[in-house]
Formats: structure tokens, sequence, C-alpha cells
């Protein structure tokens, strides 16, 4: 297991890459996301030219559409600040797969090599970093935390969320059957091969809502696309209005939680 | 699930085998209870989490060191086992290791072959090549004895019958063993299975084995097994056939302890297996047992190809133990019939392209969420994730000269090509992606309530009403 690396100093100013589905599918995750940082005294600069890692059509099989994409956000952060992204799938695809992605451009390798030394994973950096003390200002409730597969295998931060969401005292974390299993989401396998994946987003549905947790959190939106989605879609055939199984982004539990 | 025949291009009928399983609640409860049963007695091996990686990094150094020498290796194998006294035949595909193993058999108008568990037999086939010339093949594994009287092939490579319950079984042996009650008793159906294998092997002509390392300086083959029906194979049977794909040979007896402690307990979470087998040589002058003849059959169907490739190379470092499955959250849904191989799971997705090329297998590297549980488990950290995407690749880019594998750009489309070039044109592009984008956030209304297999259990995605870099500045 990798462990998450921490850098030696509290920095001023931090860049923010809010990922592609967290630009256009989950905002509120992302202004939450940059609330939490400034609140901490950071200055966050958001690169407008940004757009996507290049992941989904890397995973797909697509290397050459990935690194056009990427080698266009490999130019959006000149300056030697840590760039935070609110997701364990695309901090994954930046910090691991970009070095390998170059490797046979050497001017853009070493670019590439630069930045992903720079990468990190929100809830990552909120704790190693910047050892993130939340007060706890909410009433009792009891959450269920989702670990993305990427944050968990590829950057080693499945307990960084667990720490922030431990650190809130009214909030109690349940503990979900088959916690470490995938989502079944992973990008264009859901709709390539939707049996299956169906079959897997249906079970952690089921072991989420389980646990009797009034929401679920995670630090990866494209996990929640999936999971709310169909748990959503449960609602649907079953003529629930009001949704079973409620979910947000870590971040904007955490800055709720944290408000007054 | 014997319906669903295996066929010469898995590829064709993957989803519609996985559908039918996932459909099924209690297939899909039964492999799940299986799958964590192994799950929880590998962990029990592993306690420390430190000693885990140390080894695991120990297993992959060895075999990457063994490939790396793989073909002065298997010079030097084959010098030693035949100072050993022991043949060594070579196999390009599967119909030539066949014709060896047949020919072999004929010499010795052999009638009966029992045979230990063997993937690399499963892989040629050849319960069926001996069939068609009238040579009885009798698996002596459990696992494999009952997948046999089924009419079935193995869904596990190390629990070939996982796929069926004890009543299933029960029923089976009611059935086709010649009287034999219904009991659903596990011991009494061990003594069934165990009664009928103990007369074959006194009687068999032919014992035919797999071999897990072939020690290239001693000349020793290697069988781990928990049965002893591996040593009754190989021992009680006036020949021994041992058949092994060209990738499992190690230099040195050194190396072999790390490798089977990995493969034990990564397998069947088991410290050592109840058996293990060194065969280095038929039976000497002055011994009383043993076969008379020992063969080994090297296999290569597709490994050279593998091996030519420094990535796809990594896809024979495996020590066939299996966890890959145990630990997949895609082979847990669907079991391993319905990938339609010889080899399934996570390890059948990155080898069987190689053995049947990418044309027979273009679905099965899109059949995983990257999801990382198989290289994470891996006891000789093989990157699976990698592997898949490579696959992906190769099946999916425009065919060109010199491919690295046979099939390469099966899976192309003009279409889809068309579709990852156009996201590039947009996503590499901040105009056009602001503008999509906005658009997308604009018009979400628009979105159609049908999104193809996506909204088949999710609700339809929506751009929400404001982009993130809206709201910033917005907020300005």
């Amino acid at each position: 297991m990798k462990q998450p690396e921490s850098a030696a100093s509290r920095p001023r100013d931090v860049y923010f890459f809010a990922t592609c589905v967290v630009d256009q599918f989950f905002p509120g995750a992302g202004m939450d996301a940059i609330t939490l940082l400034e609140r901490e005294g950071i200055r966050v600069h958001f690169p407008e030219e940004q757009t996507c890692c290049g992941q989904p059509a890397y995973t797909s099989g697509f290397p050459d559409e990935a690194r056009k994409v990427a080698a266009h956000q490999l130019t959006l952060f000149p300056n030697d600040w840590p760039v935070v992204v609110p997701s364990g799938s695309c901090a994954g695809m930046m910090k691991h797969h970009y070095p390998t992605l170059f490797a046979a451009d050497p001017v853009r390798k070493a670019q590439a090599e630069a930045l992903s030394a720079r990468i990190y994973e929100l809830t990552d950096f909120l704790v190693n970093v910047l050892n993130f003390q939340p007060e706890d200002k909410g009433s009792d409730c009891t959450v269920v935390l989702h670990t993305s597969c990427s944050a968990r295998r590829e950057m080693g931060v499945h307990l960084t969320g667990r720490k922030l969401l431990g650190g809130l005292g009214k909030v109690t974390v349940a503990q979900q059957d088959h916690e470490s299993e995938c989502c079944g989401f992973g990008g264009t396998f859901s709709v390539k091969q939707p049996e299956i994946s169906g079959a897997m987003v249906e079970d952690k549905v089921k072991a989420l809502k389980a646990t009797g947790a009034e929401r679920v959190v995670s630090a990866d939106c494209g996990c929640l696309m999936n999971i709310l989605g169909h748990a959503a879609w449960k609602d649907k055939q079953a003529g629930l209005t009001k949704p079973s199984l409620p979910g947000e982004h870590i971040a904007s539990f955490l800055l709720r939680r944290t408000s007054k | 699930m014997s319906e669903h025949a295996m066929n010469f291009m898995p590829s064709e009928g993957f989803r519609a085998r996985a559908k039918d399983v996932v459909e099924n609640p209690f297939l899909r409860q039964s492999f799940r209870g299986a799958m964590d049963f192994l799950i929880n007695k590998r962990i029990t091996q592993f306690p420390n989490a430190d000693e885990l990686e140390t080894l695991r990094t120990l297993g992959e150094q060895i075999r990457q060191y063994n490939l790396g020498k793989l073909p002065s290796l298997l010079v030097q194998l084959e010098e030693s086992l035949t100072r050993n006294g022991i043949k060594v035949h070579w196999a390009e595909t599967p119909d030539e290791a066949n014709a060896i193993i047949l020919g072999i058999c004929q010499k010795h108008s052999a009638k009966l072959m029992v045979k230990g568990k063997s993937m690399v037999s499963e892989e040629i086939e050849l319960n069926h090549a001996c069939a068609a010339v009238g040579i009885e093949a009798m698996e002596s594994d459990m696992g494999e004895y009952i997948v046999q009287l089924a009419g079935e092939k193995p869904s596990h490579i190390i629990m070939p019958a996982i796929h069926k319950t004890k009543e299933e079984i029960a029923r089976l042996f009611h059935e086709k063993v010649e009287g034999v009650d219904y009991t659903d008793n596990v011991d009494e159906l061990i003594q069934i299975g165990r009664k009928v294998l103990r007369e074959k092997f006194l009687v068999a002509d032919i014992g035919l084995s797999g071999v897990n390392f072939a020690v290239a300086e001693t000349g020793t083959l290697c069988l781990v097994e928990n049965e002893g029906n591996g040593r009754l194979s190989t021992t009680a049977p006036p020949v021994h056939i041992a058949i092994t794909g060209i990738e499992k040979i190690v230099e040195k007896l050194d190396h072999v302890p790390p490798l089977l402690s990995l493969l034990t307990r990564s397998a069947t979470g088991q410290n050592i297996s109840t058996y293990f087998n060194m065969i280095s040589g038929p039976r000497k002058a002055d011994e009383k047992d043993g076969p008379t003849e020992v063969h080994l059959v090297l296999l290569d169907n597709g490994r050279t190809q593998a091996y030519a490739d420094e990535q796809l190379r990594k896809t024979l470092q495996c020590i066939r133990c299996g966890a890959c499955m145990n630990h997949c959250p895609v082979y847990t849904r669907i079991g391993g019939h319905a990938y339609g191989t010889t080899y399934p799971g996570p390890i059948g997705k990155i080898i069987s392209p190689h053995m049947l090329g990418l044309e027979a297998t273009a679905t099965m590297a899109t059949a995983s969420s990257l999801c990382g549980a198989c290289g994470e488990v891996c006891p000789v950290k093989i990157p699976i994730p990698d592997l898949l995407m490579r696959l992906r690749e190769e099946s999916f880019s425009a065919p060109h000269a010199n491919p690295a594998m046979v099939g390469q750009g099966a899976g192309y489309s003009g279409l889809m090509t068309s579709v990852w070039k156009g996201w590039a044109a947009v996503y590499r592009s901040p105009a056009l992606y602001g503008m999509v984008t906005w658009l997308g956030s604009r018009f979400s209304w628009l979105m159609p309530s049908k999104q193809g297999p996506w909204t088949s259990v999710r609700v339809p995605l929506k751009p929400a009403p404001k982009r993130l870099r809206d709201m910033l500045k917005e907020r300005q």
C-alpha cells in the first residue's frame, strides 16, 4: 500500500483541478472544496483553461486521444504549488499514469513527472498537508463512506476520508459489507458491460442502504454518479419521491458540518 | 450452465452468458459465498502486510529474473531432464501437444489415462483428443472429476467445481456413478469419488499431470496438490506424461520455496499444500516403484507472443494461484463459465488473447472496471489493470503492420475511433470545451431520458445548470 506523501510545510497557494465531472455535474462539490481550502487560509487558483485529465480515453484503450487532452493540462500549472484534485480517480491518472503516458516524449515526460509530484487528492491534502481539524457543528447523524478504487489502490488514500469523518464528533461512520469492493462504475465499463456493472452497483447500493446510514459520502464523483444514479432509479421504480440514499461529495459534507 | 458450451469465439455470447448469471440470484449468492470463503482463507495466511509486500516483491523478482533468462533456461532444463532420464517434447500448438501425448499413448497401446489436475491439459482439450482415438482420460482431482462427470469444464483454475453446490454434486453422483444412492453428506461424496478413482489408478496405462515449477538446474518437476491424486497419477501408472507452459521454469531450487509459499497461501489460504511432489526421473534400476518412462511436454501456444513484448511479458509471471479470480468483482458476479475460455477471471482476460487471438477475445478486456483488486492481491505483482488497458488499445486501434499480437485491431471501429477523436478535439481545446459544456449546462433539459445502457439501471445524467467555472465567476 502506497503511503501518502506529505509536504514539508503548509503552502500559501494551491491550484485546483476540478475534473470534468465536478465542473459539469457536481459543481457544488467543487465550490465546497475550494471554500474549505480557503477557510484554511489557502489561496486557491483555478486555471480557467482546465478541462479533463484524459482518463476516459486512457482507460478505454485510446491512449493517443488521452495524450492530447493530458498534454493540454500539463501546461496549466506553471508555479510550484500543489495541485489539489477532488477525486482519487483523476488524481491517480495525473499522478501515476501521466509519466507513463508521456514516456516516449522526454520534454513532456519531465513535465509530467514534475506535475505528478505535486498532485494531491483532496482528502489526502486536508489530512496530511493541512492537518485539517474539523469542528463539528452539526447534530448527531450516521453516514457511510464509499472510497473509490483509485483512491484506495492507486493513491493509497483510503484512510484519509475516514479520518476526516472520524474527526467530526457527532458523526457516526457506519460499516458496510464488502466495503473495499468496486461500485461498478469503471468509466466506459458501465456502458460496455451494463449487466455486470448493473449487478455491481446494485450490490453496492444494497450494502450502503443496509447500514441504515442517512447518507453516503465519497471523495469521488464518478462513483457518486453511479451509486446515486442507481439508488434514484430504484426509488423511481418503487414510486418513492424522497431519496432513500442521498449522497454527496465529502467536501460538501465537511463544509456543512463545520459551518454555522 | 452447460448449455453455454465453450467455443472458439469466447467473445461471442459473453454478455449473454454474463447476463444469465447476474439475473440468477441463487448463483449470485453462491459465487459470492464461495469467493468470500477463499478471500477470508487467504487473508488469515497474510496477517502481516509488510511481510506480504516483501514476499510479493520477491515473487515478482524471481519470476522476472527467470523470464529474463527463459531461452537459455529452457535449453538448460532440457539438458538436465534428459540427464535424469526424462524425455522432453516441444509443442508449439495444442494440436502438436495432443499429437505428442497421443503418440506416447499409442506406443504403449494405452486404453486408460488418469489425470492429475492440469490446466494446460484443459487448454489443449486433451480429453477430447483422447476420446477421439478411443482412449479414456479420467480426471482424478475431485473437482475435475465432478466437472468431467457433469460434462462441463472447470469454472475456476484452482477450484474447478466451485460453481456446484453439494446437492448438485449429490444428484450427479447418484445419476452417473453406478450403484450410488443420493447423499449430500460431503464426506460420503468424497469417499464415493475416492473409491471410483482408486481402482482406476491401479489399472491406468498413463498418468498425466501438470507442473507448477520446472527447475532448470536440477531437472526437477514440482507438483503442488492436496489430494494425493497427483502423486498417484505420477507414480502408479507405468508411464508419466507431464505437460506445462514454457513459462513455468525457474533456474534454481532456491527459487521454489518463496513461490510455493506465495502460491498455496494465495490460492487456498494454506501455509503449505498437503502434497508437494518433486519428480526427478523415471524408476531407477534399484527402485521398486514409479513409472518406467517420464515425459515432459513444453507448450508454447501463444506464450512466445506475450514474451516478445516487454509489457505483455509480465502476463507470464503468473503462478496460477487464482487469487485474482477470488477477489474480482466481475468474476464474483458471473462465475468462470461465462468467460468461455479455459482460464477465466482477470488472468484469463490477459492470457487468453495470446492463446486464442484478440479477435476471439476482444470483448473480454472491456469486462473490467479496472478496480485493481486483482493487481493488489497478485502474489507476483502482475499489473493486470495496465495489461487490460493495453489489450483494449491493441484491440481498438486500427490494424497496422507488425502488430504485437495476433488479432490486433480486431475491435477496431471507425465510428468509435471518430467519437474518441471528437472527444479529444473538444477536451484539448479550452474554447471548445467551454462552448460544449456551456451548452450542456444551459440545455440540460434536452438530455434524453434514455441514455443507452447507462439508464438500464440508473437515472439519466444531467449536467448541472451552472458549471463550477460559472459559479466561480459569479462569486467574484
